[in-house]
């Protein structure tokens, strides 16, 4: 017996089970936390049925008062009766444990709060009536009731009877009316967004260049008239522009829906403030479908709305993305460079060996000490001197001197350079002697061989360093605080205004987001399926970036797979 | 490989014969390397790698449009010395030289002499075929890329040239742009080769060019080397020692750092003046 337990575990059986159980678990558990996210995450756009139903909770010393409820079921628990009874709802503890459900109720600018718990067993009479709609609106978040009458500039144009289920003769008329809102909202958008944007940076600029003459003396008559001229061509636009916003304006908010919310409530919306509308009860899985679609793309594609809580991430995404690009533009010349010289041309010896030491125990280092370092070192120090030599004329406004994409990314650069040293040191050190040797032969001077065989075959070691780099500084949320990113940046570091890249401007990160929205937001639970989309998103991003650069190295490597020497 | 040799000796014994009643022994019997015009002079070279004392006072003349072979047991200098021939002991840390070595005169040691430049006057070819991670046409083109000769015509015609020096053209000449990675390992050693007379070099090195190559790639090369002797001074290092007999003109046998004998081929071969060389090439050690 004794025999074929050793016997066994000398076969090494035993180990193949555990390095496989290792391997599986680590694979559970990414795959379920890519789930958990997925599911959290995804599930927030579908469009929930809308429930109406009655709810009397008992109420210490007096009856219960029935009322209604509208709202889309959102979560179930389960808590103990102790719990209940000490929060002032006198049921039986008879039962140990009750089921609660997560209500959305919307209607904040009538209830106080978009959110409630019910105790299921006190929830009656549940259906879902086929015309109870849902709105999603610019500001006070969702609403959800019956549409009672559309009007035209406060004139009744047509009603429906709640009711009736299939009385949506309202409803009808109402979509049209969003689809006509939406179309003037597009062009109030560009004409704000881009429009007006274009004439505010203009008279900003003419504004500093007043500024930059006065400072170097030289604002000679003429040159100051040139710029009253261009002020006052701008303005005289601007107010044209002014008054077509203002006449959109008026076209937007023309019309108006009576809605009948829960209990009884009427309230009267303006169109313009609604962003969709649906009757979930009365879809088909198809519709539901593009209503999902639409509510998907529009995280993807879209500004934030409401402190983040609503609307889409893009800024987000173009932020991380263009970060992470301009971070890899800096380390990627500077983190080869540095290897080349350590490896190919410094004297090995005591203090290359000191140095690359001290290059790996940078790698060590806190993030949050590199945000401090940039901060002190970058902004303070590098942005206020490129201000007082190249922006005086800003100040005491900081250009580069406060926190923006530029030094974000060189903070990050710092943090992930060495990385991309040592993978390219190891990179260099595998080339094979026998073809330098032969690069030299022909009369190829050191930097010769470098630049036309040993860099490019050691290319794909450094996009190893890449990639290591990228997903290290994807992923970094704490030194950004510092250097660069911020709750709500609309404005993308990359537009359509002259000189195009703004590497001065603050900007939005997924990471963050992830950190604003779910911490502090002033609507948790709006808030935390976003946090889960989000971070889904997060590490779609850093995945897709990656692919990229694995891509780029296996290219590489097919190119310049070397001899097996 | 030694045993592949054996395998191979006999089927070439005619070959040597060729030589030897060809060149060798009718016209240059008597010769010696003084009397023809000299392209390498080497005077008291002495070689330490970290004060280990590699090359012991050598001085040995080589003449042009000759193969001279070395030849020695592992670890005798040759190789040593053949990469002082251009310099190639110079990417070795603490590697001193002292003595001379002159190329048509000039003294390659000077401080005014370009390494590079050098190195392209003498060509090396090397133990393993290294040829570059690039396409056929590019590691032939790459000497002349390096002299900033890019103009495709000049390129075209060099390439081509050089590979039909190397008798490599006809096997390559429909996939001169395919990777050279994929040539069997003596096509990749003639490409090494057409590489370094397309910089159009005076001196070949070659350091034991087919050690690593099988019988037939084998006879391919020493083919090639009396092909390229017409136009090259050429000195190889090898372990074989009848291939040091069939493609040499003149020989020089080393033994732990010291050039022993240096003479032409046929007598080193057949009448060896020195007791260790007679030692060394009637296989008594080595």
């Amino acid at each position: 017996m004794m025999q074929t337990i050793k016997k066994f575990f000398a076969s090494g059986t035993p180990w193949i089970w555990v390095n496989a159980g290792a391997v599986a678990i680590s694979v559970i558990m990414t795959v379920g936390l890519l789930l958990l996210l997925a599911l959290n995450g995804l599930s927030h756009f579908w469009p929930k049925d809308i429930m109406l139903a009655n709810y009397s909770q008992p109420v210490l010393d007096s009856q219960p008062v029935e009322r209604e409820i509208i709202g889309e079921r959102i979560d179930t628990e389960q808590v103990s009766a102790e719990r209940i009874i000490s929060s002032g709802i006198p049921v039986s503890a008879q039962t140990p444990l009750y089921e609660r459900e997560l209500i959305k109720i919307g209607n904040r600018d009538l209830n106080g709060s978009d959110f409630t718990w019910l105790l299921t067993n006190y929830l009656s009479d549940i259906s879902y009536p086929e015309n109870l709609t849902a709105f999603e609106r610019r500001e006070w978040g969702n609403f959800y009731g019956y549409v009672q009458e559309v009007k035209e500039a406060g004139v009744t144009v047509v009603t429906s009877d709640p009711s009736i289920e299939s009385d949506d003769a309202a409803w009808l008329v109402l979509e049209e009316r969003i689809e006509r809102a939406l179309n003037i909202y597009e062009q109030i958008d560009t004409l704000e967004g881009d429009d007006i944007g274009e004439v505010n940076y203009a008279l900003e600029r003419l504004r500093l260049q007043e500024r930059g003459y006065e400072l170097r003396g030289t604002d000679t008559p003429e040159r100051l008239s040139a710029i009253a001229a261009e002020r006052a061509n701008w303005e005289a636009n601007y107010e044209i522009l002014q008054t077509r916003l203002g006449e959109l304006y008026e076209q937007v908010e023309r019309d108006s829906v009576v809605m009948l919310a829960m209990n009884g409530d009427s309230t009267e919306i303006n169109v313009s403030q609604i962003v969709r509308a649906y009757q979930p009860n009365g879809m088909h899985i198809g519709s539901k479908l593009v209503v999902y679609g639409e509510k998907l793309w529009e995280f993807l594609s879209d500004e934030p709305r409401e402190a983040n809580t609503e609307g889409g991430i893009f800024p987000a995404i173009f932020g991380t993305v263009t970060m992470v690009l301009l971070m890899s533009i800096f380390v990627t010349p500077f983190g080869v460079i540095a290897a080349v010289y350590l490896r190919e041309y410094a004297k090995q010896g005591f203090i290359t060996r000191t140095i690359r030491i001290a290059v790996n125990n940078l790698a060590g280092v806190p993030s949050i000490v590199y945000g401090v370092f940039g901060l002190g070192f970058f902004i303070y120090f590098l942005g206020s001197e490129v201000d007082q030599a190249f922006y005086p004329e800003a100040l005491p406004a900081p250009t580069f001197g406060t926190p923006g994409m530029l030094w974000a990314s060189l903070t990050l650069a710092l943090l992930t350079v060495p990385v991309v040293i040592v993978s390219t040191e190891e990179g260099l050190a595998r080339i094979p002697r026998s073809l330098r040797e032969g690069s030299l032969a022909l009369g190829a001077t050191k930097f010769e061989t470098l630049i036309r065989v040993v860099l490019p075959m050691a290319s794909p070691a450094m996009m190893t360093g890449l990639i290591l780099a990228v997903a290290r500084a994807a992923g970094e949320v704490a030194p950004l605080m510092l250097v660069g990113v911020v709750k709500l940046a609309p404005t993308l570091p990359i537009n359509g205004n002259y000189p195009y890249f703004h590497l001065d401007q603050k900007f939005m990160h997924l990471g963050f987001h992830i950190y604003d929205v779910g911490f502090q937001s002033p609507n948790v639970e709006a808030a935390r399926p976003l946090v889960f989309a989000t971070a889904l998103l997060l590490v779609i991003v850093i995945a897709l970036l990656n692919v990229l650069a694995v891509t780029i190295r296996n290219r590489l490597r097919e190119k310049y797979k070397s001899l097996d020497m | 490989m030694t045993e592949s040799k054996t395998e191979y000796a006999p089927v070439n014994r005619s070959k040597f014969k060729k030589i030897d009643m060809g060149k060798i022994g009718s016209h240059e019997q008597n010769l010696s390397a003084e009397d023809l015009p000299r392209c390498l002079n080497v005077e008291n070279l002495n070689l330490y790698y970290s004060g280990a004392h590699a090359l012991k006072d050598v001085s040995m003349t080589l003449p042009r449009q000759r193969v001279t072979a070395f030849i020695g047991p592992s670890g005798c200098g040759k190789s040593s010395l053949l990469r002082c021939f251009n310099r190639m002991n110079d990417l070795v840390d603490g590697c001193e030289i002292k003595g001379s070595i002159t190329l048509d005169g000039e003294d390659i040691y000077h401080r005014s002499v370009d390494v590079a430049d050098l190195r392209r006057r003498v060509g090396m070819v090397f133990q393993k075929p290294n040829p570059f991670p690039k396409s056929i046409y590019e590691n032939v083109a790459y000497g002349l890329r390096i002299q900033g000769i890019n103009k495709k015509r000049i390129l075209d015609e060099s390439v081509e040239k050089s590979l039909q020096a190397a008798a490599l053209w006809d096997e390559v000449k429909d996939r001169l742009h395919d990777s050279a990675l994929g040539l069997s390992g003596g096509q990749q050693q003639r490409l090494v080769i057409a590489r370094t007379v397309a910089v159009e070099p005076e001196v070949l090195l070659l350091d034991e060019p087919a050690s690593a190559l099988d019988p037939i790639s084998t006879l391919k090369i020493e083919e090639l080397i009396n092909e390229l002797k017409e136009r090259y001074t050429i000195v190889i290092v090898t372990h074989n020692m009848q291939q040091a007999a069939r493609v040499s003109d003149f020989t020089a046998f080393m033994y732990m750092g010291k050039m022993i004998e240096f003479d032409t081929a046929d007598n080193i071969f057949t009448n060896p003046s020195e007791k260790q060389t007679e030692d060394y090439i009637t296989g008594r050690y080595g």
